[in-house]
């Protein structure tokens, strides 16, 4: 699989396209996030610079809103969810006002900045405010899919983009459903990969060497974090018997807690929950910062292996 | 039309309007037993200038696109802005009885979506004039010629996020913009100026690129001149505008103890009379 472009680069690159057509502003820090920065002089006078300011960018953004306005707010996710934490809970969630945040450079993958700059605790923090709603796209395809219905979008959306390219997991015929899980591969029964985010590539190559092993797998992507489609837990539950969930953020409280939170209550199945353990991001490779933190293919498989077990 | 321009006949009727307000408020934090009179009181005369005569507002449509914005920062002194809308004809004054109760549109602090005349919804400090300013730019986007009002507190300025607004509000030059100060001295626990000083506060806008009008904010005649005055500044311009907390009830004066605190029975009859009385100027 060919890396292409990163999910940021892909949903800015689209929003860009979308905005000859549609109506809407674009409210931007200092920062590089998604190749928005050009946007005021591309579409004069639909962008607003807050300039290092994320509290007061995310506060304008919401009195923008309650004009009518469709807002987009770039960001990186650190200070989307936390410098700016109760900005997006009180006047964007509280009031419901129609503002779409772009948090970039998500997880472990930002490597080289370190753990100033890697979000792995915004999934936590967003999901925990009641009328917020999380897409996080796997590659580019269904990050450029996801700018196109975040235009249909009413209310506070967060839009979850990581920082380097990835390979491309789908191809143009992937439709993005809010609120629906993908199925994505289909290799036999024994367990069912939930993942979110770039690490769907992990989890296919995973599933090709457990399928060597002999367990088959169930793989969904599940774009939309919040609200969870629970039918799709509920059926992986029911059809495999066991789950285990992958995504690049930290396991308290993300995904895995999302499933784990329903999973628990109306399906209990055994399940392990594959993510940022209880650290921070540093410096380095991505890749070997994955394979220190078991999100590797292998740790992915090793952890399915011993799930099964559980069975 | 938004309207600057006042009559001598326009100070009297404000000025009654004001005790009327003032009685309210001084009601319904009686029967809800909590609320804050101290920065209601302090905040009222300007409240009742805008909602009375300035801002181009109609009761009947609150969501008007068109209409003014009032943001209410000190979102605690909401007792204010909730007597003003009942009276201005958003909703019955019989309501006012219903304030912080369970289901009730009054909350404790200003809600948008339950209150119809709620612009925005506030009540943690140092978040209203960057909502203020995202109105003002939505304003100028779109070429309409509304003005957008945001009253803070004096203790509120202490929060670093008004001074990001601050700035942006002057880079955008975002001149359909009024802050107001109310500038009452006090805040919970004491005086401002022991707890955190802001002063030289006139100093501290200029050197942001605002312009200053001040005026003594407890006097209807002050301040309908200084709304004057801070429409016809071409820059975004704030009235700091000197109060006292409590105004109008003698034994609420200047009193931080007043910032919180509901009046016993005995204590709110005593606060009417004085009130009816009228020693406001």
């Amino acid at each position: 699989m060919a890396k292409t472009l990163a999910t940021r680069m892909a949903f800015g690159k689209e929003l860009l396209e979308l905005a000859k057509t549609h109506d809407f502003v674009v409210c931007s820090a200092d920062t590089k996030t998604c190749g928005l920065e050009h946007f005021g002089e591309l579409f004069p006078g639909r962008e607003f610079t807050f300039g290092i300011a994320e509290q007061n960018l995310t506060a304008a953004s919401a009195g923008l809103a309650s004009c009518g306005n469709k807002v987009y707010l770039a960001t990186f996710a650190v200070f989307a969810s936390m410098r700016a934490c109760e900005q997006v809970r009180t006047f964007i969630c509280h009031t419901k006002q129609n503002v779409t945040i772009i948090g970039t450079h998500t997880g472990l993958q930002v490597g080289g900045d370190g753990a100033t700059h890697a979000a792995v605790e915004d999934v936590s923090i967003m999901r925990a405010f009641p009328n917020m709603t999380i897409w996080q796209p796997a590659d580019a395809v269904s990050a450029r899919k996801m700018a196109k219905a975040s235009l249909d979008f009413e209310g506070p959306l967060y839009i979850r983009l990581h920082r380097n390219p990835v390979p491309d997991v789908y191809d143009e015929s992937y439709r993005f459903m809010p609120g629906k899980a993908t199925l994505v591969k289909e290799t036999g029964r024994d367990l069912t990969i939930i993942s979110s985010g770039i690490l769907l590539a992990k989890a296919i190559a995973a599933a090709e060497a457990l399928k060597e092993q002999g367990a088959g797998v169930h793989i969904l992507d599940m774009s939309t974090i919040k609200p969870l489609d629970t039918e799709a837990v509920e059926a992986a539950a029911r059809e495999t018997g066991a789950i285990l969930t992958l995504e690049d953020a930290t396991v308290m409280g993300g995904l895995g807690s999302a499933v784990a939170e329903y999973a628990a209550q109306h399906c209990p199945v055994p399940m392990a929950l594959v993510g940022i353990p209880d650290c921070f991001g540093e410096s380095g490779d991505p890749e070997l910062i994955y394979r220190d933190c078991g999100m590797d293919e292998e740790a992915i498989a090793k952890r399915a292996l011993s799930l099964l077990a559980r069975k | 039309m938004t309207r600057y321009y006042y009559t001598e006949e326009d100070v009297l009727r404000l000025e009654k309007t004001a005790v009327q307000l003032r009685k309210d408020i001084l009601r319904m934090i009686a029967k809800a037993g909590a609320g804050h009179p101290g920065g209601s009181l302090s905040a009222v005369d300007m409240i009742t200038a805008l909602y009375f005569h300035v801002m181009n507002i109609d009761p009947k449509r609150p969501d008007w696109p068109d209409r003014d914005r009032f943001i209410l920062s000190k979102g605690h002194a909401c007792p204010a802005q909730y007597a003003a809308l009942a009276r201005r004809g958003y909703f019955d004054p019989a309501v006012l009885d219903t304030l912080r109760e369970y289901h009730s549109i009054l909350q404790g602090h200003p809600d948008m979506l339950k209150t119809p005349g709620i612009d925005f919804s506030t009540g943690s400090l140092g978040n209203g004039l960057s909502v203020g300013l995202g109105m003002a730019l939505s304003a100028k986007l779109h070429g309409q010629d509304f003005m957008t009002y945001v009253m803070l507190g004096d203790g509120e300025v202490q929060e670093g996020l008004v001074w990001e607004a601050a700035m942006a509000a002057a880079h955008h030059r975002a001149d359909n913009l009024i802050a107001i100060v109310d500038a009452n001295g006090v805040q919970i626990n004491g005086w401002v100026n022991d707890i955190m000083r802001i002063e030289p506060l006139a100093d501290k806008w200029r050197a942001f690129g605002w312009q200053v009008t001040e005026c003594a904010g407890n006097n209807m005649r002050e301040v309908l001149h200084a709304l004057h005055t801070a429409r016809t500044m071409r820059a975004p311009a704030v009235i700091i505008m000197r109060t006292a907390k409590g105004r109008g009830v003698s034994f609420m004066e200047d009193d931080s103890l007043w910032h919180g605190k509901a009046p016993s029975e005995e204590q709110l009859f005593a606060a009417l009379a004085e009130v009816e009385k009228g020693g406001i100027l």
